[in-house]
């Protein structure tokens, strides 16, 4: 199917809310909410795991201004998760608001509530706390059947069979495979047995968690909080306070970032507490280093891959066996890590005779790893793809050909993705104009620039999903108002990407009128209609398709009200060219018209709600190529070009779908090459600020080029798949690639740091 | 968060004195350091106001007045031209612009920090410290006094003729520095000052003329010579064997670039 | 405590201010809500103001040193903002926005003092404005364009 010439679609228009953004206007959290919210600090523990025993707060809340200070013995005692997932919610119900059980440096022991932060601060210091210090886990690798325990407690629920059992430190586990394994392996000439590891990485949002909590007027919980799951919240907190979800209003203003740390409801539950116990404001701003010590950051995994292939390099086999830290609690824990399998091994569906993908997700006194943009997929796609590329350097073939010979095309079915059809791959091509567009011919060759400087390049392909199947709901409402613009109602979350401007191009498509006649609320639990939230890829594909659902549905109600002005019957009306005509006259009613009569002396409602949901997830793919000039003596890596090709069906807004591709690489080249999280002896985060954890500054990514090619995906809204995560998974394989061409040696843990590459000398030399 | 009861704008050097010699005083520089700090500071003494931002110039010195921002002397063409550059490239990569208009010369230099570019190329030229009681000292003397209650009031460097380069490695272009380096000819001798080790600098001289002939082999030989007078840590940023390392490679380039040597 | 007294905006005003009030909570509570803090270490830039015209860290700088001094925050420079800010919306460049008033403030100081940078000195000049969204390109893409328009409507 081809694309039609659109008139809003494809179009790089402005994000609706961009003249606010880029003039400082008060639109976030901290600056829409009234002065006078409590403020509310955390108490967190110094040890990785161990007991309160005692805790004094009486010094503490004689501190002039101190509210009230809240432990463990003032919570309520069920278990929730803070995972922001549809039912039937994967993570376990591991959690306390406070747990007297305090299980990672960092966990909170209590919430203190001030009028102001000084005084805020000051109790702090004065809560008295001893511990019962016990031994941590800090190693994943002997997590699995320890008999030390980081969930021991009787309480522990896990409301969906996931393979986990908390008496063996397990969240999740489970093995599957097609074929047969080892007797394929067995007649492979070559055999490549790796293991990869990936680290913690944060996902450093510019705004730090943060959430304002108050009674509203009819004395239900207004909750403003910065998040990408607003019903998802109401859920969590409905579960943790122990109140009806009626009794609460969640609402999120604009978003200072998410990147998935935003679908866990990290700072939620404290403020809503004590507004809950005080029924006064409060307010909770998590400090940079709250954000990094006590996030909800990317899951370290390691991921062994084990791969068949015949001497010419047709890729046979795929044995992929990933162990995932989810760290003290398990928010996403069962469901990131199967993406490293899912949504890798089908990239080689083309040849693949046989795979299997084992896996298993631990606890550790670690901080809590949630979602972030990738969610597995990416760790899974650095390890087959860094493995597919050493095959290729190992059979002196091109690993450009080596994609060609045993790559997924389109029409293909996917046994590794639940026997989903590739109705939409443009794989192949993007891959030969990546090619071009980057020289790989000319670049690929290593070229040594003199003073211990060379230069070579490396690739990466990539794949995601573009929704949870069978799974996500994603809803939209439509109004017509009565000068003809209409309002479009969502309750999935625009966190800066520019969903909400891409939905209304969406609207302004349907309804033949300009996008700027288009206005969007969302989103609100009380005045948004449901919506799973925005992570997993999926507001494109999934609101997006709910949008042209209810647009349709509002041209129908649209033609009804039209033939009561008429005097004719609906079967007769049509709406085209912005207009509900009549057919075989040249009658016509506009909009506007419509919009009035909807208010006058009318049973017709001129607005429509949709809801969607897709039985399939399909992936977009990417392939990305990166030049990097290595000085062999420092270990320095430059970054010269960046350069990628996208397939995600159709982009809805160019521009914002190349700012989310180039967003999704300089991350990657962080991870790749500069940030890392590491952990002292006693389980303490050394990288707790910007300072020590080091994003990718505008000198450190080189040029970034980014290009599409379309396919057309008919399940999507209008061909579109998805763009937000795919985009973050091919900087590690690439770079890593193009260090191994440049130095000889394959690194197989990220980051790749200048002391790694200088001081690792290649195998036998 | 640093708490401070008083903050006072002192109208002489003696006013700031006599206020910082009290417990609980520290006079504030650019306030970048002291603010990330957790402590409680008294009396918080502002040299703001005593025209200690100037870069002054004549035939024999340039005299950098404390309250001087790494930024002023980033743009300073004449202390620039003097340095070929070496005092812009040592400051260039210190976070931003924004940091570098606050961070001041006094602050870096009184602090005497282990990752401290600024420390690192004042060693490698002919400098001194102005300090209020103390006078004028060298700046190599200062470097390992302890911290007192006295006030570094400007920085001088003799327009002694002078070859210098400098380099750093970073693992991220804005970074602490993993190393640094600055290599230097003062009066014939070749000096080269290593910061960052992650200890504060040190400066080391060719004392037994290995550079008295320049090439290849004796560059290399003086490089392994300051890798050897180096003692050199581990921390988060590189392990002691990659800051040896490096301390070679670095060395060796500056005294190549320095002398023309491809 | 401790009077102080600035020119914040154009306006001069007249505060007393705690001893250790920073000036990003000064400014904060003067309703200049552009100024926004990303981190505790002086490394996001997300605060940056103008003191006396040149870029400073906002969340570094206490309120009692700006005293007599002339703040200006993006709300005191919309207009002059305005010329350029659309070119980075029409690269989408804004997305979250949370460092923009910092990223802004700070490409008009470096457009104040080098009206036509090279791509090398933008990136240089604002190596200090974290951007966890974009990617950066497409702000740089944004300048050029606003630099290359300039450029035509001085030949037209």
């Amino acid at each position: 199917m081809e694309h039609k010439n659109y008139n809003s679609i494809n179009k790089s228009v402005r994000k609706k809310d961009s003249m606010q953004l880029l003039l400082g206007k008060p639109v976030y959290v901290e600056d829409v909410v009234p002065n006078d919210a409590l403020v509310v600090k955390l108490l967190r523990s110094p040890h990785a795991n161990a007991i309160v025993s005692e805790i004094d707060t009486k010094i503490a809340k004689l501190v002039p201004g101190v509210v009230d200070v809240y432990t463990w013995e003032d919570v309520p005692n069920n278990r929730f998760t803070n995972a922001g997932q549809t039912y039937p919610e994967a993570s376990p119900y591991d959690r306390l608001i406070i747990d007297r059980h305090v299980r990672f440096v960092g966990d909170v022991v209590a919430i203190v509530a001030a009028e102001n932060e000084k005084a805020a601060e000051k109790a702090l210091k004065l809560i008295k706390v001893k511990y019962e210090i016990l031994d941590a886990i800090l190693d994943f690798h002997t997590a699995k059947d320890n008999e030390l325990l980081v969930h021991p407690e009787d309480n522990w629920v896990a409301p969906c069979e996931v393979g986990g059992n908390n008496r063996r430190n397990l969240v999740a586990s489970e093995r599957t495979s097609e074929g047969d394994v080892d007797a394929i392996m067995n007649d492979c000439d070559i055999v490549l047995d790796r293991t990869y590891h990936t680290k913690a990485y944060n996902q450093a949002m510019m705004e730090t968690f943060r959430t304002y909590t108050s009674m509203d007027r009819y004395g239900r919980l207004h909750v403003i909080s910065s998040t990408q799951i607003v019903f998802h919240v109401r859920r969590i907190l409905s579960h943790a306070l122990g109140i009806p979800k009626t009794m609460i209003r969640v609402e999120k203003p604009r978003i200072g970032g998410g990147f998935g740390a935003k679908q866990t409801a990290v700072s939620e539950v404290y403020p809503a507490f004590v507004t809950y116990k005080t029924g006064r404001p409060a307010m909770i701003i998590f400090s940079r280093e709250e954000s990094q010590i006590a996030g909800s950051p990317r899951h370290e995994m390691e991921v062994r891959v084990r791969l068949g292939a015949s001497r010419e390099g047709k890729i046979r086999v795929l044995d992929i066996y990933t162990l995932s830290n989810t760290g003290a609690y398990g928010e996403h824990g069962p469901t990131t890590v199967g993406l490293s399998g899912h949504k890798s091994i089908p990239m080689y569906t083309g040849s693949l005779e046989a795979f299997r993908f084992d896996y298993d997700v631990v606890y550790t006194n670690t901080m809590a790893a949630g979602a972030y943009r990738g969610y597995g997929a990416t760790q899974g796609i650095f390890a087959l793809e860094t493995t597919v590329n050493e095959l290729a350097e190992m059979i002196g073939m091109d690993p450009t050909e080596i994609r060609y010979k045993n790559m997924l095309k389109e029409g293909m079915i996917m046994p590794a993705y639940y026997n989903e059809l590739a109705s939409a791959c443009a794989l192949d091509r993007c891959l030969d104009h990546c090619k071009e567009m980057f020289k790989w011919d000319e670049k690929y060759p290593v070229r040594d620039m003199g003073n211990g400087k060379v230069r070579a390049a490396g690739m990466g392909m990539a794949m995601q999903g573009s929704c949870i199947s069978n799974l996500d709901v994603g809803s939209a409402t439509v109004k017509l108002t009565e000068d003809g613009s209409f309002m479009l109602l969502i309750g999935a979350a625009d966190m800066g990407t520019g969903c909400d401007t891409i939905l209304a191009q969406m609207v302004a498509e349907f309804m033949d009128c300009s996008v700027d006649d288009v206005s969007v609320f969302g989103a609100d639990t009380d005045a948004s209609p449901y919506d799973s939230g925005s992570y997993a890829s999926s507001t494109t594909y999934i609101t997006g398709k709910a949008v042209e659902k209810a647009c349709m549905e509002l041209k129908q109600k649209m033609c009804t009200i039209a033939a009561g002005l008429l005097n004719c019957t609906e079967e007769e009306m049509y709406f085209e060219d912005g207009k509900i005509k009549r057919i075989n006259t040249d009658e016509s009613v506009s909009l506007s018209e419509i919009g009035v009569k909807a208010q006058l002396n009318n049973p017709h409602i001129a607005e429509a709600s949709a809801s969607h949901s897709s039985p399939v997830s399909p992936p977009p793919f990417m392939v990305g190529m990166v030049e990097i000039e290595l000085d062999k003596l420092t270990g320095e890596v430059k970054i010269i070009d960046f350069m990628s090709v996208v397939d995600c069906g159709i982009p809805i807004n160019p521009a914002l779908a190349r700012i989310q591709a180039e967003g999704g690489i300089v991350q990657g080249i962080g991870h790749t090459l500069m940030e890392n999280v590491t952990y002292n002896a006693d389980g303490k985060l050394i990288e707790s600020s910007l300072m020590q954890y080091r994003l990718p500054t505008r000198l450190d990514m080189g040029n970034l080029k980014v290009e599409f090619e379309h396919s057309f995906e008919p399940t999507g809204p209008f061909g579109a798949k998805s763009i937000g995560e795919i985009v973050i998974n091919t900087p590690a394989p690439a770079i890593t690639h193009a260090i191994y061409r440049a130095t000889g040696v394959w690194h197989r843990e990220i980051p790749i740091t200048p002391e790694k590459i200088a001081m690792t000398k290649p195998e036998g030399k | 968060m640093v708490t401070i009861d008083k903050y006072v704008r002192a109208k002489s050097l003696e006013e700031a004195y006599e206020l910082n010699v009290a417990k609980g005083s520290q006079i504030i520089g650019g306030m970048l350091w002291i603010k990330m700090g957790n402590n409680k500071i008294k009396t918080a003494i502002d040299l703001c106001d005593l025209g200690l931002d100037k870069i002054e110039e004549d035939d024999e010195q340039f005299s950098i007045g404390a309250m001087v921002s790494l930024r002023d002397i980033e743009l300073n063409e004449s202390l620039n031209r003097y340095t070929n550059n070496a005092i812009r490239n040592s400051v260039k990569d210190i976070v931003g612009v924004q940091f570098r208009n606050l961070a001041t010369v006094g602050g870096s230099i009184w602090g005497r920090f282990g990752f401290s570019d600024v420390l690192t190329v004042f060693l490698a030229l002919d400098s001194y410290v102005e300090l209020y009681k103390g006078g004028i000292i060298p700046l190599s003397e200062f470097a390992n006094m302890k911290r007192d209650k006295d006030i570094l009031v400007r920085i001088i460097v003799k327009k002694t003729p002078v070859k210098i380069t400098y380099s750093s490695m970073r693992n991220q272009r804005t970074d602490f520095p993993v190393i640094t380096c600055a290599t230097s000819v003062i009066d014939d001798t070749y000096r080269t000052v290593i910061g960052a080790r992650p200890n504060k600098a040190i400066l080391i001289t060719d004392e037994n003329r290995l550079l008295a002939d320049v090439n290849e082999s004796s560059v290399k030989a003086f490089s392994e010579y300051v890798a050897a007078s180096s003692p050199t840590g581990s921390n988060l940023r590189g392990s002691s064997e990659y800051r040896t390392h490096l301390i070679k490679v670095l060395t060796e380039r500056n005294i190549k670039e320095m002398e023309g040597i491809s | 405590m401790i009077e102080i007294s600035l020119t914040l905006n154009g306006k001069k005003i007249t505060d007393t201010v705690s001893d250790d009030s920073l000036l990003i909570d000064f400014l904060r509570d003067h309703r200049c809500y552009s100024v926004k803090r990303g981190c505790e270490t002086s490394n996001c830039g997300l605060c940056t103001v103008l003191m006396d015209d040149m870029p400073v860290l906002s969340c570094s700088l206490l309120t009692a040193r700006a005293n007599g001094h002339t703040i200006y925050t993006l709300e005191g420079l919309t207009e002059e903002a305005s010329e350029f800010v659309g070119f980075i919306a029409d690269q989408g460049a804004d997305q979250c926005g949370f460092c923009n008033p910092g990223f802004v403030m700070n490409t008009i100081a470096l457009l104040r003092t080098n009206p036509d940078p090279t791509d090398d000195e933008i990136k240089s000049f604002l190596a200090g404005n974290l951007c966890r969204c974009s990617g950066y390109e497409g702000q740089l893409r944004g300048i050029r364009n606003f630099l290359n328009s300039r450029e035509k409507n001085k030949e037209a």
